[in-house]
């Protein structure tokens, strides 16, 4: 049963991704965008991570991808102008990845991966969320900080930006 | 086998059980709207259809089915038919997580099904915040697809403010995560109940009425967010009559409008459900236990809790209508200052502070 679903939702997160830079018009790519995602999100449910399954909803789908839309619908862009001379370079990227996978593939065989005792974290808490919380804010607390500040960071500099031709307005007039 | 066709069967039921409940309430809303604004505005509102105009929903449900089904020259066709689809199921799917009743089991053939709670989930409140979100879609999409620039404006500005204040609708709901100490709809509404005292809009601590956690902060900023979220007056930007015609659904008719409609109603219905169960005890009566045990009738003590809930659900729906007869609308940059400018810090300041509460006095 598992499997099923983890072929399923594979597939179309594949299909989808595929869609989404293959499609012509943006507005059909973005909605690709969120079937992905709801379909990532159903696989970390198969996962019995259902706390990262709603907040992969909520923060990609609910509130980037909205902005996406919004940019793409502010602008209007002209549905030919998405494919500058970029083939040759998708080319080579493209190939180095398929290499990459087949060489990885044929060295490491079909097998799953080995787990090595001992490096599974064990926690007490009963739930997926409590779970998440417990190691966030102990073991991996210090990243959790440098992350917050990072976004802290780029946040202020946004408004920087978003401010600056506010002030020299107000300056000159 | 046989036990998986049984549980999907007995969840189809609930699910059909569900949706039904919702959808006399949708059409109940349209009566009870048009009536209490009637009252509100010293008018009697419809009388025609039936006595005191209670078939007017039946009247209206066969109009709108019968209308001429209009996609307008140059909309994006898929799309313009998309929307209204997404806008519904989106409406519909939240419900899925809501107790109606109290947590009881019952054992039907070795299967363990909870009759009041279609999916008792243990991210409940999460998975309703990211249905929320989502609404989002339908609204812009649908704007865009018309092709016509009412549609887009009041889709843009649907996105902007559902955008705004989705995010002090969750803020507002963190305080009663930590007094309740769980994301599922059910074990929050348990741990409120022996009295009004409890609710955790007053969050008095188990041993006695102090209500040192009070969440009276919390509750006004999700209910005023509430109201914006659901697109309604005076948060009505995005379908404001007197600029853009009927907003983002300006451009539809028939029963395309009529699911627009009926989602804007079933989301009010949610999001009064989620207030009755996150501040307000959900099935939970005022008083420790039910009237229906002390008589000795504990196998219909349900009846009472669910009555309870339905009365507060259909206060906090007096309440949207209420509103709409009261206040006029806000400007859009009223709007967007009063959500980042008020809404936000208040619902920061209330998870500072209940957090200091409760590590110096823990429930």
């Amino acid at each position: 049963m598992e499997q099923v679903f983890f072929f399923y939702f594979a597939l179309v997160i594949a299909a989808a991704s595929v869609l989404v830079v293959a499609l012509r018009n943006p507005i059909y790519s973005a909605l690709a965008l969120l079937i992905m995602f709801f379909h990532v999100a159903g696989l970390y449910v198969t996962l019995h991570a259902e706390f990262l399954a709603a907040v992969q909803i909520i923060v990609y789908a609910g509130a980037i991808l909205v902005l996406y839309l919004f940019v793409v619908m502010l602008l209007n862009l002209r549905q030919d102008d998405r494919y500058h001379r970029q083939w040759p370079m998708a080319g080579i990227v493209g190939a180095t990845l398929v290499i990459e996978a087949i060489i990885l593939t044929v060295m490491k065989g079909w097998t799953a991966p080995v787990v090595a005792a001992g490096t599974e974290t064990t926690v007490g808490a009963t739930t997926n969320a409590g779970a998440i919380g417990d190691v966030l804010y102990s073991t991996y607390l210090f990243p959790f900080e440098v992350a917050s500040l990072i976004l802290l960071v780029a946040m202020i500099g946004a408004i920087m930006l978003a401010k600056k031709d506010i002030v020299e307005v107000n300056s000159e007039g | 086998m046989t036990e998986l066709s049984l549980r999907l069967a007995v969840t189809f039921a609930q699910i059909l059980a569900e949706m039904s409940i919702v959808m006399i309430t949708v059409a109940t809303l349209t009566y009870f709207e048009r009536k209490v604004l009637g009252w509100m505005q010293d008018r009697m509102g419809p009388m025609e259809v039936g006595p005191y105009g209670l078939l007017q929903p039946v009247a209206d449900g066969i109009k709108l089915f019968f209308k001429e089904d209009i996609v307008p020259a140059g909309a994006n066709k898929a799309m313009f038919a998309l929307a209204p689809m997404l806008t519904m199921v989106v409406a519909m799917i939240g419900f899925a997580v809501i107790p109606f009743g109290p947590n009881i089991t019952l054992d039907i053939y070795g299967i363990t099904i909870k009759p009041f709670v279609v999916a008792d989930i243990n991210i409940g409140v999460l998975y309703i915040l990211a249905i929320a979100s989502i609404g989002a879609y339908g609204i812009i999409l649908g704007g865009w697809a018309s092709n016509s620039k009412y549609s887009l404006l009041g889709g843009l500005r649907a996105a902007a403010q559902v955008i705004s204040y989705e995010l002090n609708v969750g803020l507002a709901l963190v305080g009663v995560l930590m007094l309740a100490g769980t994301l599922s709809l059910v074990q929050i509404t348990e741990a409120q109940s022996g009295g009004f005292w409890h609710w955790f809009i007053w969050g008095g601590r188990p041993d006695g009425f102090f209500p040192i956690h009070t969440q009276i902060f919390a509750f006004v900023v999700f209910i005023i967010s509430a109201v914006a979220e659901t697109n309604r007056i005076p948060f009505d930007l995005p379908e404001a009559e007197s600029e853009l015609v009927a907003g983002f659904f300006t451009e539809y008719s028939g029963m395309r409008f009529a699911f627009f409609v009926s989602a804007e109603y079933a989301n009010m219905t949610l999001v009064s459900c989620v207030a009755s169960a996150l501040f307000l005890g959900g099935w939970n009566a005022p008083y420790p236990g039910t009237i229906l045990e002390y008589i000795g009738l504990e196998q219909l003590a349900w009846v009472e809790h669910i009555v309870w809930f339905a009365a507060k659900v259909y206060f906090f729906l007096f309440l949207f209508i209420w509103i709409r007869a009261t206040l006029p609308r806000l400007r859009y940059d009223q709007l967007m200052r009063f959500g980042w400018k008020v809404m936000l810090p208040i619902a920061l300041a209330n998870i500072i502070i209940t957090s200091i509460t409760l590590y110096f006095f823990p429930r």
